[in-house]
């Protein structure tokens, strides 16, 4: 008998085919892959190091960095974590404002994977038509935050600003543009011969096997277990609108590729019910107590200073005094924890100090002691912040699960019994965010 | 997030987890560390005296905790079938953990990750070597006592040494002739 020497491929890690930097050694046989080993931590960033050295608040924009296709589940994620420790109860146009975010975020986030993944087997039609749904979207966060992508949209306690000017008919006019994409993205690939015989029944991975590497969100929907943060776990709103879980059958790309079109048309219908629900105005918030301007002066020099934080001034905040009720409504009444305005910084003494207060090394901003873990249903899955407070101004440990983490340790099942063709079919599949997996 | 809480100590972790699992617990949903080696304690994390104006909380006896988050998803009705339950383990350096590999697939990388932060080594498994940081890094950043701006020696071919270990660790193997 004779025998012949399996031989090994290097893919990554920076390879055009993949999305982030990461390493594959596969070994093969012919084309047949007998054994993957997955390396990762080429863009280890220190996340968790990082959090531990800065303040409350200036941890919130590292987040925007670890899945940075879609931030804004990211931001609200870490703030809800943190005020689970606080104990701060966010005002109601708050949850909405972050569901919003959340889901036009998941939009994007989903439209990215698939598009990227069909580019890859060829469907470069899809990719454009898909990048450009992403456009609308990525210019409704750029009005709704001012950047597209670095967005740093949650602050603790709230968010920076309420949804400008005709937010909602902007929405309303981007949401049949992103269904017409999808559309149009569905009719060139689900019956086409050239995609489906890449994808389907490849990269198969079991029910059993998804639960026991502890996969969730699209991928382990995809393998018919209709689990879903939203729905177990109801954070924010969620346990108020009505949406459906898709899930699929076989656990293949291609059913990973149709979860995810159909969770983009369920993500446009929750941002729609938000728009209906949402409590209209600054009148149904708790902002600070307001009194007017003459009443503060009056109550300084009646001694009752211990009163003033909790209040604010009513006059003209900024140059021409707009914008200035807008921002009220959106954050926490606890002057201790929530950073306050803009407006009110550069518009009054009492924001300007709070402002100060807030960011003063080891005097600042309080999260008392205690621990917490939160999670919500990411782009990926299940992603989830434990932190730890021990009273100071800044994190004690704040520990980051992040979901394609659990997806990339699964690779190796799905991979190997495979062709090496395969991979990139695969890997486009799991929407791997080097950001979040490396942290 | 509700979850409950069961502390158990660092030999009975692999019976007890195994005893979850068979109890219903089917997914390990994440595995970590927590360095409670400066907690609550003044004298400062980030070189200087802390400020605690609600006071400092109770140090904890153990340096670490080893926190294991179990969940129990029901696969046919999508939701979970218990409440989730959160494991920790108090662990100070040279005690004894086994590895949980052998109940849940996915506690190999999270294993690893531990290792490689935290030097919390788990036996009985394996192939311990890190998992984000290259195997010659010095020390295991998420320990407290890991100076923030320490610099780590030079590697590769400019630092004059050989690789010492592979970087990847599958084994060759002979495939038999069809």
């Amino acid at each position: 008998m004779t025998h012949k020497k399996s031989y090994f491929l290097n893919m990554g890690p920076a390879h055009p085919a993949m999305h982030g930097v990461i390493r594959l050694v596969l070994e093969l046989d012919g084309e047949r892959i007998l054994n993957t080993e997955v390396e990762i931590g080429y863009l280890h960033r220190a996340f968790e190091k990082h959090t531990e050295t800065e303040t409350w608040s200036n941890a919130v924009p590292y987040t925007d960095r670890l899945n940075y296709v879609s931030p804004l589940i990211n931001n609200s994620a870490f703030c809800c974590a943190v005020e689970t420790v606080a104990g701060v109860s966010i005002p109601e146009r708050v949850r909405y404002l972050r569901v919003i975010a959340s889901e036009i975020s998941r939009v994007a986030d989903h439209l990215t994977c698939v598009g990227a993944s069909a580019m890859e087997l060829g469907a470069f039609t899809v990719f454009l038509y898909l990048m450009e749904g992403r456009e609308y979207l990525y210019q409704l966060i750029d009005c709704l935050c001012g950047a597209r992508v670095t967005t740093d949209y949650a602050r603790l306690g709230g968010v920076k600003g309420d949804l400008p000017e005709g937010f909602a008919e902007r929405f309303r006019a981007v949401a049949p543009k992103i269904r017409k994409v999808v559309a149009d993205s569905e009719a060139l690939l689900n019956r086409n011969r050239i995609f489906l015989d890449r994808v389907e029944g490849v990269g198969v991975i079991s029910q059993a096997d998804a639960l026991a590497y502890g996969i969730t969100g699209p991928f382990l929907r995809s393998t018919g277990v209709a689990y879903d943060v939203r729905r177990a776990h109801p954070y924010l709103v969620y346990d108020r609108l009505d949406f459906e879980v898709p899930v699929g059958t076989r656990g293949d790309n291609l059913d990973r590729y149709l979860v995810r079109l159909a969770e983009i048309e369920q993500s446009l219908r929750i941002v729609e019910q938000c728009f209906a629900q949402m409590p209209e105005g600054p009148v149904a918030l708790s902002p600070w107590e307001m009194k007017d301007a003459f009443t503060f002066e009056d109550m300084g020099k009646a001694g009752s200073t211990a009163l003033l934080p909790r209040c604010l001034a009513k006059t003209c905040r900024t140059l021409d005094g707009s914008g200035r009720d807008k921002a009220a409504g959106v954050r926490a009444d606890e002057p201790a924890l929530v950073l306050p305005s803009k407006e009110e910084v550069y518009g009054s003494i009492e924001g300007l100090m709070n402002q100060f207060e807030a960011v003063m090394w080891s005097w600042g901003m309080r999260v008392p002691a205690g621990e917490a873990y939160h999670a919500v249903e990411g782009g990926n899955g299940e992603l989830g912040f434990h932190v730890v407070s021990d009273g100071s101004d800044r994190a004690y440990r704040v520990r980051c699960r992040p979901p394609c983490l659990f997806i990339m340790a699964a690779l190796p099942q799905m991979l190997n019994g495979g062709y090496v063709a395969d991979v990139v079919a695969t890997f486009g599949s799991v929407n791997m965010i080097a950001g979040e997996l490396d942290r | 997030m509700k979850f409950e809480t069961r502390t158990v100590a660092p030999a009975l972790v692999l019976d007890e987890l195994r005893q979850l699992k068979t109890d219903g617990y089917n997914v390990l949903v994440d595995l970590t560390a927590v360095d409670y080696s400066l907690y609550g304690r003044c004298r400062g994390r980030m070189g200087w005296e802390e400020n605690f104006p609600a006071g400092a909380p109770q140090p904890r006896p153990h340096r670490f905790e080893v926190v294991y988050r179990l969940a129990g998803i029901d696969p046919a009705a999508g939701l979970e079938s218990r409440a989730r339950l959160e494991v920790r383990v108090p662990y100070d350096d040279g005690a004894v953990l086994l590895s949980v590999m052998s109940i849940w697939p996915n506690a190999d990388w999270l294993e690893r990750e531990v290792w490689d932060m935290f030097g919390i080594r788990f036996e009985d498994r394996p192939d311990i070597k890190r998992l984000l940081l290259y195997e010659s890094f010095q020390g295991h950043p998420l320990r407290k006592d890991y100076p923030l701006k320490r610099r780590q020696p030079l590697i590769g071919p400019e630092s004059g040494e050989l690789p010492g270990s592979p970087s990847f660790n599958i084994v060759r193997q002979e495939i038999p002739f069809e």
